[in-house]
């Protein structure tokens, strides 16, 4: 076996031999899933007991108020108002609704008040908002002479139809699908990075606390022991990611049934036949045969394998440059902006205009182009857009691969004080 | 003379530092060499070069008549100072690893580490995690990642620290043994004494360059001043005698310490044979103890790298 795969092979089993990996694995998908299914639970608790409101109406045209799903109306019995509030105080209502009497409708609308012991939620001041709303408006229709029959037969509703040149039909919906899949490839990026970088670092940093590591490298090149603990990280990394998707789907199908988690959210649910309806005979199935398949997991491959190198090559050199892992943050910091920045622009630029200057340049640009590029690529970017970012991204790699061994080969061998970005610089130069 | 290992005018530098300027050291073959040195002399840049862990600005290293290739790796064996070994693995499968790392086959790896293991009754610490052992139990292991793929060349630097008495002698004797089966062996360390016992040639570093070197035995002759320590019996008052010895012989005080209350003081015979000064000095009273003083290597280094100041 060569020592490469050696090194590659006891990084693996390290990493996964270790115990915290072991219930990481098993446990944070099991959390996850635990935490939204706790989060829905409650949320749903919380507002299905119906509140109690009084209401003193001085207007005549609204007597009665029908109770909805979440309010319960009642009457207040006084007629004055300081009367009602003390009325509601003493009933232990949750609040009085006060529609005070005014010739004028649009004057009625603007002087409803509501009394309450505490502030209430936004959504209950909105609901009682639409509902009187609804009612003042069919008042005024009344009151300027609007036929309501009429108005109802003619409204029209309005559809743009998207396609492409080519004739390929597309929707909102297609979009919101494909920025789906580009956040959720360019978030996986991230995350990766973030996650295994710092566990390539810690196991540098590991070696050099150990004092092992002259012992390692007296048998192999500093270079061969840095790639391969990358490559040995990365492939631990890569099955717990794996396992973490298979339990999560196989979980929150679970908790799916158990929540019956459409009928909870009718809101949401509303929503979704309003797009199917606008989708208009677009099914899933054609929508995803549709999108650039190969074209993306060819690229994801490429960008992901190109940007975790790149950046675990870069933590394995701060590793190496310090003693232990509290020394790490000053260096570690510059390396997560650029993601932190990768991430924002993606959700921002790509989503308002997948083509646009901002979003074409990050993705071109090698520290963020993993991130943003992928985010991209299901709207369709030109072939040579892709093969320019994936030759930048290489060249940067070669790049900093090459700084990150030098700083690696020297840092490995000092112990002490931690060195400042000058000193690292002097590594790269003189030694 | 057949020399294991040559290295011819090393130098490097770090920066504007040199740690190195222009060192050439032989090592023959089959011999325990001392390589010597105030701290931050130079000699581990020096191991680390032969290591390979680091590459010379200048110079060249020959390893058994050939120049240093990547593959000779195998053909080393070395105990860093700074050493240690991954604490969460266990004991066996790091030796193993190591031992794969060196360019063993994985089945000769396990006949070379079972011996050793069974040669130092460690047998039972094989699952065993090295953060379980003990200082010294580590130490063993590390000694036995050492050697275990039987290298030509074995590199020890301050090879006893964390053992005990006993356990320093077993090392001791290990490392003699090893020298006994045809390895060469060079041998850094600040122990004086364990230099003196192991040692055939010695080299000294000091600021960069080599300051001394050669067989142990000659260095001590160059070092030699023909100075004698004395006891003398005598009724005579002690300064008085020293003053009248005086006028004849080279003499001083002496801190050497007799058993029984006995004049003691130190004679440089410098120009005089000893048995001249023994004819005389026995006419003064008993002579108890005449002994050469021999330069320790402790006294050498002192002088060598003070003289250099």
């Amino acid at each position: 076996m060569s020592k490469l795969k050696l090194i590659i092979k006891r990084e693996f089993v390290a990493k996964v031999r270790n115990k915290s990996f072991i219930v990481m694995t098993f446990l944070s998908p099991l959390l996850m899933v635990g935490m939204t299914t706790l989060i829905v639970f409650l949320s749903k608790k919380n507002t299905e007991k119906p509140k109690t409101i009084a209401y003193l109406s001085e207007y005549k045209a609204i007597n009665a108020l029908e109770d909805t799903k979440t309010i319960h109306f009642v009457a207040a019995n006084s007629k004055i108002l300081e009367d009602a509030k003390a009325e509601t105080q003493k009933n232990k209502f949750y609040g009085l609704l006060y529609i005070p009497n005014n010739d004028n409708i649009n004057d009625v609308a603007k002087n409803i008040q509501f009394f309450s012991k505490d502030s209430p939620g936004t959504t209950l001041i909105q609901n009682i908002e639409n509902l009187l709303g609804k009612r003042l408006k069919h008042l005024k229709y009344k009151e300027v002479g609007i036929d309501e029959a009429k108005l109802k037969a003619s409204s029209i509703k309005t559809i743009v139809n998207i396609a492409s040149f080519e004739g390929k039909k597309t929707s909102k919906l297609v979009s919101n699908i494909k920025i789906g899949i580009g956040s959720a490839a360019g978030y996986l990026i991230m995350m990766f990075i973030i996650i295994y970088g710092n566990m390539v670092m810690r196991s540098v940093i590991e070696e050099k606390t150990s004092r092992i590591i002259e012992i390692i490298i007296s048998s192999v090149k500093p270079f061969d022991l840095m790639l391969g603990k990358i490559l040995g990280t990365s492939f631990a990394g890569l099955l717990q990611f794996i396992i973490w998707i298979i339990i999560g789907f196989g979980l929150m199908s679970i908790a799916g049934v158990f929540l019956d988690a459409p009928a909870n959210m009718p809101q949401q649910a509303a929503q979704l036949q309003e797009i199917q309806q606008n989708t208009l005979g677009f099914d899933l199935i054609t929508i995803i045969q549709e999108l650039p398949l190969a074209n993306i997991i060819i690229s994801f491959i490429v960008f992901f394998l190109g940007g975790f190198l790149l950046y675990s090559s870069i933590y394995a050199a701060i590793g190496a440059a310090v003693d232990n892992e509290t020394d790490t943050q000053q260096f570690v910091l510059p390396i997560i902006m650029p993601l932190m920045l990768a991430v924002y622009v993606g959700f921002a630029a790509v989503m308002s205009d997948p083509h646009g200057p901002i979003a074409v340049a990050f993705s071109m640009f090698p520290l963020t182009s993993p991130i943003v590029m992928m985010m991209r690529i299901p709207f369709g970017v030109p072939l040579w857009q892709v093969l320019t970012s994936m030759a930048l991204l290489l060249l940067t790699f070669l790049g900093v691969v090459w700084f990150a061994a030098k700083i690696y080969r020297i840092g490995i061998l000092m112990y002490g004080k931690k060195p400042t970005y000058k000193e690292l610089y002097t590594w790269i130069r003189k030694y | 003379m057949n020399f294991l290992l040559e290295a011819n005018n090393i130098t490097k530098k770090y920066g504007d530092y040199t740690a190195l300027n222009n060192v050439s050291i032989s090592i023959p073959k089959q011999s325990v060499f001392g390589l010597l040195g105030p701290n931050g002399a130079g000699k581990t840049s020096l191991i680390r070069i032969i290591n390979q862990i680091t590459l010379p600005d200048s110079g060249t290293i020959i390893l058994d008549g050939k120049p240093l290739q990547p593959e000779d790796v195998a053909n080393i064996g070395y105990l860093p100072e700074e050493r240690g070994l991954y604490k969460s693995m266990k004991v066996g499968e790091q030796a193993l690893y190591l031992a794969q790392l060196k360019g063993m086959s994985k089945q000769d790896a396990q006949k070379s580490l079972k011996m050793w293991f069974e040669k130092f009754e460690i047998s039972s610490w094989w699952d065993k995690k090295i953060q379980e052992l003990s200082k010294g139990m580590a130490q063993k292991v590390q000694f036995i990642t050492t050697v275990m793929h039987s290298p030509k060349l074995l590199i020890f630097d301050e090879p006893f620290s964390g053992f005990d008495p006993v356990n320093a002698n077993l090392i001791k004797d290990e490392i003699l043994t090893l020298r006994d089966n045809g390895a060469t062996i060079i041998f850094s360390t600040h122990r004086m004494e364990s230099v003196e016992e192991m040692c055939d040639n010695i080299a000294l570093i000091n600021k960069s360059n080599k300051i001394l070197d050669g067989k142990l035995n000659e260095i001590k002759k160059s070092f030699r001043t023909n100075t004698f320590e004395v006891g003398l019996e005598t009724t005579l008052e002690k300064t008085a005698l020293l003053q009248e010895i005086n006028t004849h012989f080279k003499v001083s005080e002496s801190n050497l310490k007799l058993l029984d209350n006995i004049n003691t003081f130190t004679v440089s015979l410098e120009k005089n044979i000893p048995n001249d000064f023994l004819s005389y000095i026995s006419s003064k009273g008993n002579v108890v103890h005449f002994v050469e003083k021999i330069p320790s290597v402790n006294d050498i280094f002192i002088q060598a790298v003070s003289q250099k100041h």
